[in-house]
């Protein structure tokens, strides 16, 4: 009985985690190709689950297109955001830049209340509801929907880093942002995809979890908190530190709030964030040489 | 004044500094010269406090300083100035001055904030010592300027003043004749010794070698983190190793 | 040859009149809007302004941005309210002690946070206050939970009681003026200049002897302090308390409030503050929309006004005097 529920709390806190996770590594390819922590993330997230609403809704589009057309909606907007807010910056200091990933994120929310109101949406899941036994507990076809599409994602991830020209370049913006612009890198094509790929990794994450928890213009603040939570406890790292941040901090929360008490579940991320500012600011698993502080 | 014992520092497995050992005299201006990367200024950074040293010590007028932050070192009479100058562009000229009698003065956050009788009475005489330093640098007609607005040399002489309202016994300058003209340069080394007229001990790491020969009492080569030589100016410009350091650097 | 300059006491008699001008300003105000519904408001523009100081001496004096203020405001008026209510004892009493716990907790959570800089500051300070915000919810055998806190005390002096708009309007601010002037003080004296000094550049500040991390923490606390205080007065004069005042959209809001008036700016702060308080009376039909608004706001300020309006609006200023003269010259 008691581990059955233990089990059933560790399996949710997985699918979510990977929810966090994928953010998480959303805030790390910005962060580490720009210097910025984007406090707009976790609105990619809210516009990636509205947007494939609106494609099935208004266009009547079919689930296997309506999600591509979220997709590259959001990426679109995140695409605007780098060009008109991020780009035209004066004076970048980090307070400025804080400032104005929270101005665009305001922005982004209170235009997503105008267009899709203040209501919770419902979006159905890929396929069907029926519930699938796991020794003595059970989950639902979304998750495992979501466990796979980040794995595919992780991988993308990690062939794009590794193997690809673009990828690569990214990566040595991410070590030196100088000598790669000396080496004849175009660094700002390199923040502007580094905002590409953040933007349409966090509307996926929005697209498949929406069918779990429901969607609403306001959900992308928290999504997005706990998302850096991941990247933070990852180290910043744009692969598998994270992934395991995330995974680490949704069981975390789950089992929590399912032991505990379901009030504070928000609490735990936060804890644990700043615990591992104060202490471990290079994050769970880095070398103690990073310049975080 | 000042002794420095066995000071080594490694980098991630690089010696940037090799148990380099010198002692400063009270009162003298002494030059810390040597080709690029010969650890000129990573031997500032651990004097200053900005490093901290893998090996060896400092001492100031006796005392052991190892590890000291810099805020503390000036509390023991010792500043120094950045070959980048850092300037509070934000404020005026003259409040710059004024934050270097940051440890001459002592009033606290509610003594000036409810501005009372003593804190007021500090707060002119702060205001008197800084117009008193603009003046021995020359710049006090640019007092009400905003400092970020300076042209580099004056920025130099503010960066200056503003060490010397700390009243320090040493002062170290790292490359102050850089970005200078040679007119400034002129008038920066009389500056240099009228400073140590004042009884300041002035230690200067500098690229401009006309300079250093003209205004140190004492010199030191650096080479490659080690100590290559240790003289008067006549006594380093006719050692060998200095002259082939320099032209081995020339390539 | 050199222009001669300004001295102190020249520089504190200009500062001083402009604020007796200010003061007298703001206690004749209620005689233009005698008894109306914007007296309530003018309310809150004090107690807004007061956080917008607040968090104004943290980001814009020392360089340190926060975004937690929202849960020192709440801290203090949630503990002003607990003591005179379940513990009945006297506002008077309530305020100072919520004030030191406050500020003694600051000054503790300081020295971690504060040793974090920039974007790792901003987020660390954001999950405080949501932390706090999660504890005013929870918490429900003390706070009340999400319903809220009611039949808090009003002030009372004597025998007049601050029940009224217009009593409560001078007791806010008559405290709203005092945490100015106390401002404007620390500003320009020793310690506030380490502040900016400390802004500018840290590590020059440092040589220079300031104590920079031990200064941060200290002004991190009062900030609290002062937060406290709002909240206490906000406590006493609302008599009704609910955790969704003290959430992470209001802090964002004292972010808006301070960037818009102008960062290192008391007379900012108050633009900032009023503006903010004010827009939302003028935007009534497009009700839940303000916050676009404020998004909107703060993304044009940062751009293309940095230095917020309180320099923004002379520059401007001059620039179209500038280009009139240029243009009647040619």
């Amino acid at each position: 009985m008691q581990f059955d529920q233990i089990l059933q709390y560790t399996l949710s806190g997985l699918s979510t985690g990977a929810i966090y996770a994928l953010i998480g590594i959303g805030f790390s390819i910005i962060y580490n190709a720009t210097g910025i922590i984007n406090f707009a993330q976790g609105e990619f997230v809210m516009l990636g689950g509205l947007f494939t609403l609106s494609c099935l809704e208004f266009l009547k589009l079919p689930l296997w297109a309506a999600i591509p057309c979220a997709i590259a909606a959001s990426t679109l907007v995140g695409m605007l955001f780098e060009r008109l807010a991020i780009r035209p910056l004066r004076q970048p200091t980090p307070i400025n830049l804080v400032i104005i990933t929270i101005g665009g994120s305001i922005l982004i929310r209170g235009l997503a209340m105008l267009v899709w109101g203040k209501d919770t949406h419902a979006v159905p899941s890929f396929s069907g509801d029926t519930p699938i036994a796991i020794g003595g507990a059970t989950i639902l076809p979304q998750h495992l929907w979501i466990f796979a599409i980040t794995l595919i994602i992780i991988a993308v991830n990690k062939v794009y880093f590794y193997h690809t020209i673009s990828g690569k370049a990214m990566r040595a913006c991410s070590y030196n942002r100088r000598a790669a612009g000396l080496v004849g890198i175009d660094v700002r094509r390199m923040v502007m995809f580094s905002f590409i790929i953040s933007s349409a990794m966090g509307a996926v994450a929005g697209i498949i979890i929406a069918p779990l928890t429901m969607t609403a213009y306001d959900v992308g603040v928290m999504l997005g908190l706990k998302g850096f939570c991941a990247a933070i406890i990852g180290g910043m790292s744009s692969g598998l530190s994270t992934v395991i941040g995330g995974l680490l901090l949704g069981v975390l929360e789950s089992l929590g709030a399912g032991l505990i008490s379901s009030g504070y579940k928000d609490a735990i991320a936060f804890i644990i964030l700043l615990l591992i500012l104060f202490f471990r600011p290079q994050g769970l698993f880095g070398k103690a040489d990073s310049e975080r502080v | 004044m000042l002794e420095l014992s066995g000071i080594t520092q490694i980098f991630g497995g690089v010696t940037a500094l090799d148990a380099v050992s010198f002692s400063i005299a009270k009162g003298d201006i002494t030059g810390v010269i040597g080709p690029n990367g010969a650890g000129k200024t990573t031997l500032f950074n651990i004097i200053s406090g900005i490093y901290k040293q893998t090996a060896g010590t400092v001492l100031l007028e006796g005392k052991n300083v190892s590890g000291f932050s810099p805020e503390r070192l000036a509390r023991h009479a010792m500043v120094r100035t950045f070959q980048n100058i850092e300037l509070f562009g934000g404020m005026t000229v003259q409040e710059n001055v004024m934050v270097g009698m940051h440890t001459k003065s002592s009033s606290g956050l509610l003594a000036c904030a409810l501005r009372m009788p003593w804190s007021s009475a500090e707060e002119r005489r702060i205001r008197e010592g800084a117009v008193k330093w603009l003046e021995f640098t020359g710049i006090l007609d640019l007092a009400e300027h905003a400092a970020g607005s300076l042209p580099f040399g004056k920025g130099r002489l503010l960066e200056i003043a503003r060490a010397l309202a700390a009243l320090p016994r040493l002062i170290l300058m790292d490359e102050p004749a850089a970005g200078l003209n040679s007119q400034e340069t002129v008038a920066l080394a009389q500056l240099i010794k009228r400073i140590r007229d004042l009884g300041i001990t002035v230690v200067l790491v500098e690229h401009d070698m006309e300079l250093v020969m003209d205004i140190c009492d004492r010199i030191v080569v650096l080479n490659l983190g080690r100590k290559l030589a240790e003289g008067t100016p006549r006594e380093i410009q006719e050692c060998p190793e200095v002259i082939a350091a320099y032209l081995g650097d020339d390539d | 040859m050199a222009k001669p300059i300004r001295s102190g006491s020249d520089l504190m008699k200009r500062n001083l009149l402009l604020f007796a001008g200010f003061s007298l300003l703001v206690m004749l105000a209620p005689q233009f809007f005698r008894g109306g519904y914007l007296m309530n408001v003018l309310v809150f523009v004090g107690i807004n302004t007061m956080l917008a100081i607040a968090l104004n001496l943290l980001l814009g004096y020392a360089g340190q941005i926060s975004l937690g203020h929202a849960g020192f405001f709440g801290l203090g008026a949630y503990l002003s309210g607990i003591m005179t209510t379940t513990f009945s004892m006297n506002p008077w009493e309530a305020m100072p002690v919520a004030a030191l716990v406050v500020g003694c907790l600051a000054y503790l959570i300081g020295f971690p946070v504060l040793k974090l800089k920039g974007h790792y500051l901003a987020m660390a300070t954001l999950g405080l206050g949501i932390i706090f915000f999660i504890i005013f919810n929870e918490t429900y055998e003390w706070t009340g939970g999400p319903s809220g806190l009611s039949g808090i005390p009003n002030l009372q002096l004597g025998s007049i009681v601050f029940d009224t708009d217009v009593k409560n309007y001078y007791l806010i601010w008559g405290v709203t003026l005092a945490v100015m002037l106390f401002s404007m003080n620390l500003a320009q004296s020793r310690v506030g200049r380490a502040l900016r000094a400390v802004h500018d550049s840290e590590i020059a500040a440092q040589v220079l002897g300031v104590n920079a991390r031990h200064l941060k923490v200290q002004i991190f606390a009062l900030s609290a302090i002062i937060c406290s205080l709002a909240g206490s007065l906000y406590a006493h004069t609302m008599t009704f308390i609910s955790p969704t005042t003290f959430g992470f959209n209001f802090s964002i809001e004292l972010l808006t409030m301070v960037v818009i008036g102008g960062l290192g700016s008391i007379y900012g702060s108050f633009l900032g503050a009023a503006l903010l308080t004010l827009l939302p009376e003028f935007l009534r039909g497009a009700n839940d929309y303000d916050i676009i608004v404020y998004g909107g706001l703060l993304v044009i300020m940062v751009m293309y006004m940095p230095g917020g309006l309180v320099r923004g609006i002379p520059a401007l200023f001059r620039k179209i005097v500038k280009r009139e003269a240029e243009s009647g010259n040619a």
